[in-house]
């Protein structure tokens, strides 16, 4: 049976890359000196299953390099070694290097790699500093799945007498000596001798237990060894003896192979005839007219499949790991669904349709547009992962980069459980990765630098996700020395950003450093520099529809927020027409909306008006003027003002009319197009025609409202001036 | 949509040039200011009639708008326009040629807008004269070459560029 | 058909145990550890169990005497799963009352050959 090892690979590689999550976090929780056996145990567990995964499905140089990982970790388990800080620090590393050799099978490349090779020496050389008896005997087992190589111990045919006597408890291990003496007889011939002297009267004999014993003659090439292998499972529950009783050469006589070779085997001479020819070239020393031949034996064609070493087909979809409930909750609204359906139908299917159906009708459509929106929400809770996903990287990483710095470093991990959707997911993971860099390249002070200002020594980053309306928030806060306004400015001023007689507040400043062709450090570290900028990570968030923020207390530290959407595929939004056309407005920046109280509204020169809400003053953006849509209404008192909020600011966009408010499929404008100012997507509305969801900072941008910039418009202050 | 298919020239020589294994490539052609313009007949994927769409803000004139085409949100592009000839307006004879091609590497599908659809003709690419010998200067770049069939010119375009707008 | 009860925490050699298994024509079961074997286990009846040993919540050896305890497994040959190098794994294992061990690493055919030792 020939079984394609490769539809297994992604299951292992999946698992694989878990294990290794599992083995980083938990290597991480360990203290060198006092070690918790749970611990060990779970990232052997871990090293172990990837070594047995990996020799089994042929990724050899995965096997070779987490056996010695494993045995390490063994020795340490089994408190034969004390664990070292070198040793979690390799360990670490192997993490590492197995990833990349896993990344390497995906992408049918040859796992081997000089890191994997440094370390295994690395490994070897703590392992050789102390010998251990293990690691001889362990050398064996690579080669353990390489048996059936030497059942034909030689040219020479003995007769052994073996004796077997097994304990009562046989039967109780599952053993059955049936069994074994058919595993005997395929290694030769053989004569089985019954012993009944133990068996007792029938009134005592338990049927659960064994009495017999055996002698058996075994005339075969075997080895003695070949012969233990049989027994190999019963021999501590059984007295096993074997001897050699005779032994009868092997003469080569070559040419003629008919011709007979002992008078023990006259009677198989007929058979082996047949056989011999069959493989003629193995001639010389292997001619034996015998029948012992086993059919392992290696014959002319090697029938052994290989492991297959390169997967025969990559596929580039991605799973996701789901969980039951999740599924469950899903088959339950299926269930509902068809119980709507086969209610709908009954409708339908009836002779005649009078009004006293109707209301039956409308909580038909009801319950189908309940269903509809219960299911809607749990396939996409399906794509809803815990964000401690991207969290559980920034131990290691935090752990890495303190090391280097000679910083000390506390992470803090808080709203670990709080979900998102996996794409959202994937893509904000360098982001912050970078946030988190920067926060401990440039927020963090030295020790020194901190004991010199009244702090602890130790600094603290601190991760926090939560949900806020249909935003995650994910803040990252360290208890730094906090943005230097100062230096900022000058930087700003040096590289042209803005003048330097503009007066900024602090925040202005500080979302300075999110400017392209922004960079605070005086010399690019190794850490933070690697080319990308503050205006990198804001343009990805940016590109997520989220955006980022800083805040910051000199001194205190500072914290960057960033929001973003929980999913890319829907949209809450609300729906409001501009003449003949029809706009999304997403829900989440709203704020209100309401009829103009022409009073209250300013014109503050350049064409701008102003409404004056309580004590804000909101710019008031005309969309049919900002779409070029001539045939809306024109005069303020005529429509509506949906007040909306992005980046801090408000403004008010004159609308004409509110349609509904609806979740919405977001469908992609660039994937056919390109990106349009002022428009974040489209959808398709009920009615099948297509419907552009209105991006609320692209908007503000295109306007030129943004504030902090030079040539933006600052409300805050000239507004109050002006009214 | 009618496509006349005896019009196929397939084993007729088409100009001189004509060698006997020359590679004939299936071309679409239609109709705009009785000019006919051909376009790889591979790239097309649907003919449709037009059909109100919903516009695009602050694009130029020759993007009319978007259409939901079975989901996807598609753009379509008036030819007329996007050349600078004439606006006429949209008839029942007036078409949307859906078409797939890869722009920067992006496989896109957009939508065209046509007087009419012609013919669909094999033609001889590397027969086609590749510049074009009167008049169209502006529109150049979007011309592949231009070749005779039944002693019509027939301009062969570069959608590509038409549509990497 | 002959029932076998697979029993590893890694769903990569499960299923490569279980998918050549049931090509080889056994009905097979499987479990992704130690308590969720024995849980099933209590309530049915197999011809075979493969288990592996390294394994959270119960491991191979806790499931062997386990199963030992159950009158249904008193005889059932249960062959262990074992990359350990060592001989105290497999002696463990045999105290527990495993009929057998399969060392990994292994291919489809080392399996059904195992498999053969014990039913025929």
């Amino acid at each position: 049976m020939s079984i394609d090892l490769s539809q297994f690979y992604e299951v292992f590689i999946d698992e694989s890359f878990e294990g290794l999550e599992a083995m980083e976090s938990e290597l991480l929780n360990l203290e060198p000196g006092d070690v918790d056996s749970e611990i060990i145990n779970t990232i052997f567990r871990a090293a172990h299953s990837i070594k047995g995964g990996s020799g089994t499905f042929g990724f050899m140089a995965i096997a070779d390099f987490t056996h010695v990982l494993e045995t390490l970790l063994d020795q340490i388990r089994n408190g034969e070694r004390e664990l070292e800080s070198l040793h979690v620090d390799l360990l670490l590393k192997s993490v590492d290097c197995l990833r990349s050799m896993l990344n390497a099978i995906q992408n049918d490349e040859p796992q081997e790699s000089e890191e994997a090779e440094e370390l295994r020496k690395q490994f070897q050389a703590i392992l050789d500093g102390k010998s251990h008896d293990e690691t001889a005997s362990d050398d064996g087992e690579s080669s353990a799945g390489a048996e059936a190589e030497n059942t034909n111990g030689g040219d020479v045919i003995t007769i052994w007498d073996i004796k077997f006597a097994p304990e009562p408890h046989l039967f109780r291990t599952g053993n059955e000596p049936l069994f074994l003496f058919e595993d005997l007889q395929a290694l030769g011939e053989i004569t089985v001798t019954a012993n009944f002297e133990k068996l007792p009267e029938l009134t005592d004999l338990s049927a659960e237990d064994s009495y017999l014993s055996w002698n058996i003659t075994l005339d075969s090439k075997a080895t003695a060894d070949n012969i233990k292998e049989v027994f190999e499972w019963v021999e501590d529950d059984a007295e096993i003896v074997i001897k050699k009783v005779a032994q009868i050469e092997d003469f080569d006589f070559g040419f003629d192979e008919t011709e007979q070779t002992s008078t023990e085997t006259a009677e198989d001479t007929t058979e082996s005839q047949t056989e011999a020819p069959a493989a003629p070239e193995t001639s010389a020393s292997n001619v034996q007219p015998i029948k012992t031949e086993k059919p392992k034996a290696p014959s002319p064609a090697p029938a052994k499949s290989k492991p297959a070493e390169k997967s025969t087909t990559k596929s580039d979809s991605t799973s996701i790991r789901v969980g039951t409930d999740k599924i469950d909750s899903l088959i339950n609204m299926v269930g509902e669904l068809v119980i709507t359906q086969a209610m709908l139908n009954e409708l339908g299917e009836a002779d005649e349709f009078d009004a006293s159906k109707l209301t039956a009708l409308r909580e038909g459509l009801a319950q189908l547009s309940h269903n509809t929106r219960d299911l809607q929400e749990s396939v996409m809770r399906i794509r809803m992962l815990p964000i401690s996903f991207v969290f559980s990287r920034f131990p290691r990483l935090v752990r890495d980069i303190s090391q280097k710095l000679d910083k000390q470093v506390e992470l803090k991990l808080l709203g670990e459980q709080t979900e998102l959707d996996k794409t959202v997911m994937e893509k904000i993971s360098d982001p912050m990765v970078h946030l988190v860099r920067n926060s401990l390249d440039h927020g963090l002070e030295s020790p020194d630098e901190r004991i010199a200002n009244g702090k602890g020594e130790t600094g603290t980053v601190t991760l926090n996700a939560y949900h806020q309306g249909g935003n995650i928030i994910i803040e990252i806060i360290d208890d730094g020395r906090g943005l230097n306004t100062a230096k900022i400015k000058q930087k700003a001023i040096e590289n042209g950003l803005i003048e330097a007689d503009e007066e900024l507040t602090d925040d202005e400043i500080n979302e300075l450093i999110f400017r392209p062709g922004f960079s605070t450090a005086d010399a690019v570290s190794d850490l933070s520099g690697r080319g990308v900028g503050m205006d990198v990570v804001k343009r990805n968030i940016n590109a997520l529809n989220g955006t980022v923020e800083v805040s910051s207390v000199p001194g205190q530290g500072s914290t960057f927020t960033i929001r973003l959407p929980l999913t890319l595929a829907i949209l809450d939004g609300q729906l409001v027409t501009v003449g003949q056309n029809v706009y999304i407005v997403p829900l989440v920046s709203i704020v209100e909306s309401l009829q103009i109280d022409i009073s209250k509204v300013n014109s503050v020169g350049g064409g701008l008006d102003v409404l004056r809400l309580r004590d804000e003053y909101i710019p008031i953006m005309r969309l049919y003027e900002m779409f070029g849509h001539e045939d809306a209404g024109k005069k303020l008192e005529d429509g509506l003002l949906v007040v909306v909020e992005s980046d801090n600011e408000k403004v008010g966009l004159l609308v004409d009319d509110l349609l509904a408010q609806q979740q919405f499929v977001i469908k992609s404008l660039e994937a056919n197009y390109k990106k349009v100012d002022g428009i974040s997507g489209a959808t398709i509305l009920g009615d099948g025609s297509v419907s552009l969801i209105v991006d609320i900072s692209g908007l503000i941008k295109l306007a030129g409202l943004k504030k902090a910039g030079r040539q933006g418009l600052d409300f805050s202050k000239p507004v109050s001036e002006a009214v | 949509m009618a496509m006349d298919q005896n019009a196929t020239l397939a084993d007729e020589p088409l100009n001189d040039l004509t060698g006997e294994q020359a590679e004939l490539v299936q071309y679409l052609t239609f109709m705009m200011a009785d000019e006919e313009y051909g376009i790889e007949i591979l790239s097309v994927q649907e003919i449709r009639g037009w059909e109100p769409m919903t516009v695009i803000p602050n694009q130029p004139d020759y993007v009319k708008g978007v259409i939901n085409l079975r989901g996807t949100v598609v753009p379509v592009i008036d030819l007329r326009l996007r050349f600078g000839l004439e606006k006429i307006d949209y008839s029942d004879l007036t078409v949307v040629v859906i078409v797939k091609v890869l722009i920067n590497d992006n496989e896109k599908i957009m939508g065209i807008v046509v007087d009419a659809v012609s013919d669909v003709y094999n033609l001889d690419k590397d027969a086609a004269s590749k510049a074009p010998e009167v008049g169209e200067v502006e529109n150049k770049p979007f011309i592949d070459g231009l070749i005779n069939v039944d002693e019509k010119m027939v301009v062969l375009l570069d959608l590509e560029k038409i549509l990497d707008i | 058909m002959k029932k076998i009860l697979a029993v590893d925490d890694s769903a990569s050699m499960r299923q490569m145990v279980s998918f050549t298994l049931k090509k080889a024509g056994f009905d097979v079961t499987e479990a992704k550890d130690g308590q969720e074997a024995l849980d099933i286990a209590k309530s049915s009846q197999f011809d075979v169990v493969i288990s592996d040993v390294n394994m959270p919540v119960m491991d191979g050896i806790t499931l062997v005497k386990n199963l030992r305890g159950l009158p249904q497994f008193k005889f059932t040959p249960i062959l262990m799963l074992t990359t350990e190098s060592g001989t105290d794994k497999k002696t463990e294992g045999k105290a527990a009352g495993a009929t057998g061990w399969i060392v990994k690493p292994f291919n489809p055919e080392q399996l059904l050959a195992v498999i053969k030792k014990v039913i025929r």
